[in-house]
Order: structure tokens, then C-alpha cells, then sequence
């Protein structure tokens, strides 16, 4: 177990090591200028300003540079936020994004595995459909429609919840249901035929003849067989959530990530580019080894380090 | 065993969760219900309204450091907590602020000789000549490479446009030639290139205002990073302000203002909105006092409520066509599109927000002459929508051309607004001028900059708003080889008189001002160089009780100072 984890983690830093260099190379070729006024300068004024930032060197030279300074942790100046450390950036925006995506992973799961069981103990009767529903719902209507009509009517029209802003846990409450939307769907849907699927096989037959009761059934024989490929989606599902949704965090005026890093590479923060990606990448590496692991403890037939034994 | 606690987990966590969000919404609800309670009470008890304005801002504040703001955020909120030699007042006019009057003028109008007031920054500190002196070096050194300060100084600033070709040469350059000194702690002498009309809304821009040394070089790299590490001299100052990423921070009453008996208002509490439909409901649900600018679906819905606040913004868009590209160098070409879409249409019905169609390029309500009257008085329209004339032109320019068809590309933003505008453009033009295609190429802001600059483009849509309240932050635009012409628009004509306005006619304003309408008539009438558009409106929700607020239209967008919070109507 030990020497596979170590395997892991060091394929974990090659595989960042290529990303962040793809993404350099990539993020050179995005049209557009990093510079705001670029509309009010004049040429000798532009090269000034490209060799503060570095960018009057060639291309591999920035990116020798680029490297050694993420290895001493270096993430540069952001371009658009001026004195901002761009790690100082990413950190400060994290939490919230972190917060409100664990929110809504938890949230979700929970009401869509529920549903999802639900459905698939009820096959064909109204709760089955309602719950299809639901998933269908979820997942088809766009986050922000759906982030709009919880706050106008929740918000301002009833006033159960704060409109907006992030200032406590009753703030994020609307921005959580609304982000919540998709994992219900997603947890729902996969739990519904996974179940149906687990329920109709041998097993579950012999617990019925043995007599156990239908909630030891669904929860205790049923449930963790289910749930090994939910877990396969719902890593990575947890990731694009908690690195935060442009849309929500716009809506909701919350001080998060994923609002940043679209308008970082809208207007060519390269700095704060590289950082988030890097960021979002190894969070993914970390997640899925997550995963991995946690097929092991699900499903005991499942043996991480491979045919050696 | 393992299995049923795990299902007991997740159960518990579950009715936790419901838990939870049945109580905080339980309590939130009597907190929503609150603030309404108070507002009334404070509409019966006349005279006590907290002076406190809640508002939102659509974007964060990208800097604080006078000399690196490039952005009307910045400029905004350094106008509120600084102070130049000069400053808008409440009628946008450029007044005395530090200068203690106005400034003696040598008689070749080239230098100005400013006696300071007593003021102090935040720390005690005295403002003193050499506070000027350091930020003004600051911002045309090529060291920091601020954006503004050489576009600002440059040309205008004795020695700036020097200092900066040598930076860019890596060459050696010499700070002590830019053309500002300190004869003594309270006497200021600057020495322009040459004379400029516009010297007082020079003086009260941003860019020129002061820094304490020993502050900025004590603070180094962390200058300006947060409130903690900021001076102040003006009207109010910053009280909590996390940095260039906060999305919340607090302004208030800065007691040792010079003219703080003149300041009402105690406290502004700011937070960033990015989403316009948000800001509403943030406005509707009493939650703020005022938003950030309106999008354009938005405002019919507001028509007529006078909680929405409109005003005609100088910014003007148009279509700018490179004169490099054979076709729109041929000007019956130029004159065929800049007239051959419905402009009144587009405004009405497309941006259906208080925007008006544009015939011209110096806006409207902008700036007013010698003899009282706005600029646009003397020649309203240069270039209005004519479907046949165009057409005419069309025909006259393809023949001249020696073709039957052209195709034009057409680069445009990449927002919803723009994508509508650009296509009802297509549109009106493919209709209007047979034979033409418009192949339309949407792209992010920062890419039309850079493709502006290279000059990658046939029609270009965009827009421009000035920096100072003068038609020459318009009409400069277009001299032969000007830094932001960038479309190949060329006119002996129109150089001579819009160089003239700078030079000697700096100290005529009457011939100063019509040399600069004569040239804008050339540039629209005969030679059809540009394609207006329109001319922005911009429209905010703002709390009737909130009174006093200076709208400006260059520079910083509001100023504070003289807002006062009434009884709530």
C-alpha cells in the first residue's frame, strides 16, 4: 500500500509538472493583451510595461523562469489586481468557493442518493416519477435561472433568506440550493439504476427470504453496492463545485474563485491564470486518488496495489 | 456494524442539515423584517439620519496607488479619500483644492506657480510641494511603468514624454527633467511642453495627485496593499479595505479635511455586485442605497420610477473603419456604411436605455464653449442614416473600386449587448448596401485591444470616453499617426486645426473651439472617417433619500462629498 501511494504521489507531480507547462504554452497563444489601457499607450510606453511583467523575453526564457519560481512557490503578481500576490489571491477566494461547493456536494448527495433510492424502491409509482422529475429538472435548468428565481422569490419576495452577499452561514444558504441542483440530479439518477440494478440480484432476494426488514435492506445490503460507481462521478463532481461556479458566485455576490478565474483569462492575467489552473489540476490529482481509495473501503474486492499478492 | 453506522451517518447528517436551515431561516426572517422597522422610525424622527450610504460597485478596486490607476473604479475612490491641486466640484467645474487659489501663470502660459494650503495627510504629516514632486517622478518613472502617467504626462509635462522613450531604450534618464518643483515646502512649479487649454482638469486628475515619500518608500512593495497602508488628505478616508481583491469595504469622514465642516455624509459601505439582475433584487430587498450602472435589460422595467437615476454619459461608440484596408480608403466606401445602418432604431429599440443615436463624435452635454453653448449646438448632426444616400455612395464607391461585391470583417465585443448590436449592424448594412457581406468576429475585450493596436481589423466597433472636459480628449483622437487613431485616418486639414487648438490656440478659446468644430465637421461630413453610433446613457437605482451625489463624466465617476442622507419619503 505504502510503495503504490508513493508511485501515486510521484506520478501525482508529473502530471502537474505537465499541465502547468501545457497550460504556459497554451496561455501563450490566447489572443489579447494583458493591459487595460492598451487602447492609451504608446508604443514606447508598451514596452515598458511588457518588461516589468517579463513578457518582453522570448517565449522559453519565460518559461524557464515561470518554472523555477513555481518550484521556490512563486505564483507571480496578479495583472489585473495590482501588489496582489497571486497565491494571496487564490487563497483568500478559496474558502468561500471550498465552503459553498462542500455545501452543495453535501446537500446534494444526500437529497439525490435519497431520491435516487427512494425511486428505485417505488419503481413506477409516483415517487419514482417525482423523483425523476427532480433529476430531470436539475439538470436540465441552467443554474443561473434557476440562482435568479430562488433569489427573487426567496430572497426579496418572501424574505426568508439573505439576498445575497457572504457574511454567515445564513448567507449561503440560497447559493447552496442552487448549486445543489446538480448533484441531486446526477446522485439521483445514478442511485436509481444502480439500485434497481442491486436490488433485483441474487442477494437481496436471499435477505428478503431470510426476512430483513425493507429499511435493512435498502440501507445495509443495498446502498454500498450502489454506490461505487456514484463515487466515481461524484469525485471529480466535487471538485468543479468547489472550485467555484461563475455563475452562483456572480449571482450571489460571493467573494469566490471560479467568478476570478474566468475573468482572469478573459483579460489575460496570465499570473492568476497559471495559479488557478494549477490549483484546480491538483486538487483533481488529489481527488482521484481520493477516489481510489475509497473503492477499496466500499468494495472490498477491489485491491489498489494490483495482482502482485 | 460498519454498514449501519454509516447509514446512521449519513441520515444524522442529513436531519442536521434540515436542522439547520429551518433555524438560520427561522432567525434570518426576523432580521429581514428589521431594518424596515427602523427606516420607519427614522422617517418620524426628523433630523436624525444616520449619514450612512450603503452602495454597490460592479467591480473590485484594482488599485489604490495614484499612479498606477488606470480605471474610473480607481480614480473614484482616490478622488474620494485624496486631493490634487485641484478638484471637481459639485458642477464638474475643476476648482482650487491644495492650491491655495489659482496658481500664478507665466506670460508664455507654460509656468504655473502653486501656493499650497495648510492640510495634513492621516499620519500629521503636513502635504507639502515635495509630496507633488515625488508622486509626479513616481508615475512617469519607467521603473513603476504606470499606464496613466505617461499617457497623461506625456506631451503636456515638460520632459515626460523623454523620460519615458529612454526607459523604453533602457537608456539612462533623469527624473529631475520632468518639469515640477518644489521652490519651497509650499510652492509648487510646473513647467509644461507646451500651453494647455485644459490645465485645471489636468491638475485635479488622479494621476496628479501627491504621495508622501517617506511613507511610500518606508511601506516599499506593500504600499497601497490594504487601508492600513494608504494616506489620506481628502474628504473622507478608508477604513477598512483588505486589498485590491476585497469585495467589501467601508469610506468614512475624514476629520482633518481641510473643508471637513462642508462634509455630511459619515460612512460609505461599498460591496461588489457583479451581476446587474442581482443588484436589483440587493436594491429591492433594501439591502443597498444605490447600485452600480444598470444593464440595458433592465431599465425599461424602471421607466418612469424615480428611484432610477439617468444621465447622458460622454462616451461615445462608433465604428471605426481602417483606412488602410483598400475598400474603406476609398471614401464613399466610408460614407456609404457610416450611413447606411438606422442608428435611431438601434437606440431605441435595441438598447432601449436612455442611449441616444449619435451623428457626431464630441458628445453631447459634455462641454460648453466660450459663448455658454454646448459643443454640439453649432453643427448637431454631421452624419445622420440615410438608406438612399448610402446606397448611392455604395454604388459610386464599388464602381470606383472597380467591383460588384465586398466583404467586410467586423470585429465587436463578445457580451450579449454587443453580439445584439453587432448583428442588427450586419444586418442594416447587408440590407442597405447590396453586394456587401459583413463577416462578423466576436472577441473578448482584450483581444479587440490588441488587435486595435495592430491594427487587425476592417470595421471595428467600439468606444471612447474622455479624460478631461475638453472636445480635445475627442478630437485629438484623429491626428495623423495619433497614439489611439490606430485607423489610418489621415487629414492635413484636420491636423493643422486640431494641432492649432493645442498649440497656439491654446489661450483662445473662442478660435480654440471652433477650429475644433470646424475639424470635426471635415473629419464626419467630407470625409466620413468614423461611423458614430451612439451615445451612452447610463442609468442607476438610487434611494430618493440619498441627495447631493456629483456625477462626473470623466476621471472618478461620483464624488461623496457633498451627499447628504434625508428623511426617508
Amino acid at each position: 500500500m505504502a510503495k503504490y501511494l508513493l508511485k501515486r504521489v510521484l506520478y501525482m507531480f508529473l502530471t502537474l509538472f505537465i499541465i502547468a507547462s501545457l497550460t504556459f504554452f497554451l496561455m501563450k497563444i490566447i489572443p489579447g493583451t494583458p493591459f487595460a489601457s492598451a487602447n492609451k499607450l504608446g508604443p514606447a510606453q508598451m514596452e515598458i510595461m511588457k518588461a516589468k511583467y517579463g513578457l518582453d523575453q522570448p517565449v522559453p526564457v519565460q518559461y524557464a523562469i515561470y518554472i523555477g519560481n513555481l518550484l521556490k512557490g512563486d505564483l507571480g503578481i496578479s495583472f489585473q489586481f495590482n501588489n496582489t500576490p497571486v497565491t494571496d489571491l487564490m487563497f483568500k477566494r478559496l474558502g468561500p468557493s471550498m465552503q459553498l461547493g462542500a455545501q452543495a456536494m453535501l446537500l446534494g448527495t444526500i437529497v439525490g442518493i435519497l431520491l435516487g433510492i427512494f425511486a428505485a424502491l417505488r419503481q413506477n409509482t409516483w415517487v419514482d416519477y417525482s423523483s425523476t422529475f427532480v433529476a430531470v429538472l436539475g439538470k436540465s435548468i441552467p443554474n443561473f435561472v434557476f440562482a435568479g428565481l430562488l433569489q427573487y422569490f426567496v430572497g426579496v419576495k418572501l424574505g426568508w433568506f439573505p439576498v445575497l452577499f457572504w457574511r454567515g452561514f445564513e448567507y449561503t444558504i440560497l447559493p447552496t440550493i442552487a448549486l445543489s441542483m446538480l448533484p441531486i440530479a446526477i446522485a439521483a439518477r445514478f442511485m436509481r439504476t444502480e439500485m434497481i440494478e442491486v436490488l433485483s440480484s441474487d442477494y437481496i432476494t436471499l435477505a428478503k427470504a431470510k426476512g430483513a426488514s425493507f429499511f435493512e435492506i435498502a440501507f445495509k445490503h443495498a446502498l454500498r453496492n450502489a454506490l461505487i460507481p456514484l463515487v466515481t462521478v461524484l469525485g471529480p463532481l466535487a471538485i468543479s463545485l468547489m472550485t467555484g461556479s461563475l455563475v452562483i458566485e456572480k449571482i450571489f455576490a460571493i467573494p469566490g474563485l471560479g467568478e476570478q478565474f474566468v475573468k482572469s483569462i478573459t483579460v489575460n492575467d496570465y499570473p492568476v491564470i497559471m495559479g488557478t489552473t494549477i490549483l484546480f489540476a491538483a486538487l483533481f490529482v488529489v481527488i482521484i486518488l481520493v477516489v481510489d481509495i475509497l473503492y477499496g473501503i466500499i468494495d472490498p474486492r477491489i485491491r489498489l496495489s494490483g495482482g502482485n499478492k | 456494524m460498519k454498514k449501519s453506522k454509516f447509514s446512521l451517518l449519513l441520515i444524522l447528517t442529513l436531519v442536521f442539515s434540515l436542522f439547520l436551515t429551518a433555524c438560520s431561516g427561522g432567525k434570518d426572517n426576523t432580521e429581514g423584517e428589521k431594518p424596515a422597522d427602523k427606516d420607519d422610525a427614522t422617517g418620524e424622527e426628523v433630523a436624525n439620519v444616520p449619514q450612512e450610504l450603503r452602495m454597490l460597485d460592479s467591480s473590485e478596486i484594482p488599485t489604490m496607488d495614484t499612479v498606477l490607476a488606470e480605471g474610473s473604479t480607481s480614480f473614484t475612490y482616490i478622488n474620494n479619500v485624496g486631493e490634487g491641486l485641484y478638484r471637481l466640484d459639485q458642477d464638474h467645474k475643476p476648482v482650487p483644492a491644495l492650491a491655495d487659489g489659482a496658481p500664478e501663470i507665466s506670460d508664455d502660459q507654460k509656468v504655473y506657480t502653486f501656493k499650497l494650503k495648510d492640510s495634513k495627510w492621516s499620519n500629521g504629516e503636513p502635504v507639502t510641494a515635495h509630496d507633488f514632486v515625488f508622486a509626479w517622478r513616481r508615475a512617469i518613472d519607467p521603473a513603476t511603468a504606470s499606464p496613466y502617467g505617461p499617457y497623461m504626462m506625456g506631451g503636456k509635462i515638460k520632459g515626460a514624454a523623454e523620460i519615458t522613450e529612454a526607459g523604453a531604450a533602457k537608456k539612462d534618464y533623469n527624473l529631475e527633467d520632468l518639469g515640477v518643483k518644489a521652490l519651497d515646502d509650499k510652492t509648487l512649479e510646473v513647467t509644461l511642453e507646451k500651453p494647455v487649454v485644459y490645465w485645471e482638469d489636468l491638475f485635479a486628475f488622479p494621476t496628479f495627485y501627491p504621495q508622501n515619500e517617506k511613507f511610500v518608500t518606508e511601506k516599499g512593495d506593500a504600499f497601497a496593499s490594504n487601508a492600513e497602508n494608504l494616506l489620506y488628505n481628502g474628504p473622507f478616508k478608508m477604513e477598512k479595505w483588505e486589498g485590491t481583491d476585497a469585495t467589501e469595504w467601508v469610506l468614512v469622514k475624514n476629520p482633518e479635511y481641510h473643508s471637513a465642516d462642508d462634509v455630511t455624509l459619515e460612512k460609505i459601505t461599498v460591496n461588489v455586485v457583479k451581476d446587474s439582475n442581482s443588484a436589483v433584487n440587493a436594491f429591492e430587498a433594501g439591502e443597498t442605497d444605490m447600485t452600480g450602472l444598470l444593464s440595458s435589460d433592465i431599465v425599461p422595467s424602471y421607466e418612469g420610477d424615480d428611484r432610477m437615476l439617468r444621465w447622458n454619459d460622454p462616451v461615445v461608440f462608433w465604428i471605426k473603419m481602417n483606412q488602410k484596408n483598400e475598400a474603406l480608403a476609398n471614401v464613399n466606401i466610408r460614407k456609404a456604411i457610416a450611413m447606411g445602418f438606422n442608428k435611431e432604431d438601434l437606440a431605441n429599440s435595441i438598447l432601449n436605455n436612455g442611449s441616444v443615436a449619435a451623428n457626431y463624435f464630441v458628445p453631447k452635454d459634455f462641454v460648453t464653449g466660450p459663448n455658454g453653448e454646448d459643443f454640439r449646438e453649432k453643427h448637431g448632426d454631421l452624419i445622420v442614416f440615410n438608406a438612399e444616400e448610402a446606397k448611392k455612395h455604395w454604388e459610386q464607391g464599388l464602381k470606383e473600386l472597380g467591383v460588384d461585391k465586398l466583404e467586410i470583417r467586423y470585429l465587436g465585443g463578445d457580451t450579449e449587448a454587443a453580439k445584439k448590436t453587432d448583428a442588427y449592424i450586419k444586418n442594416q448594412l447587408e440590407t442597405n448596401l447590396p453586394g456587401l457581406t459583413v463577416k462578423l468576429e466576436s472577441v473578448p475585450f482584450a483581444v479587440r485591444l490588441e488587435r486595435d493596436n495592430a491594427m487587425d481589423y476592417d470595421l471595428q466597433f467600439a468606444g471612447w470616453g474622455p479624460d478631461y472636459g475638453n472636445a480635445l480628449s475627442f478630437t485629438d483622437l484623429w491626428i495623423t499617426d495619433g497614439g489611439s487613431n490606430r485607423m489610418g485616418y489621415s487629414n492635413k486639414k484636420y491636423d493643422e486645426l486640431i494641432k492649432a487648438a493645442q498649440g497656439e490656440l491654446a489661450t483662445d478659446p473662442e478660435k480654440n473651439w471652433e477650429a475644433q468644430q470646424e475639424a470635426e465637421r471635415i473629419m464626419l461630413e467630407e470625409d466620413a472617417g468614423l461611423a458614430p453610433v451612439y451615445q451612452r446613457a447610463n442609468n442607476i437605482l438610487l434611494n430618493p433619500a440619498v441627495k447631493g451625489l456629483a456625477i462626473y463624466n470623466y476621471g472618478p465617476d461620483y464624488s461623496f462629498q457633498w451627499v447628504k442622507i434625508t428623511e426617508a419619503e
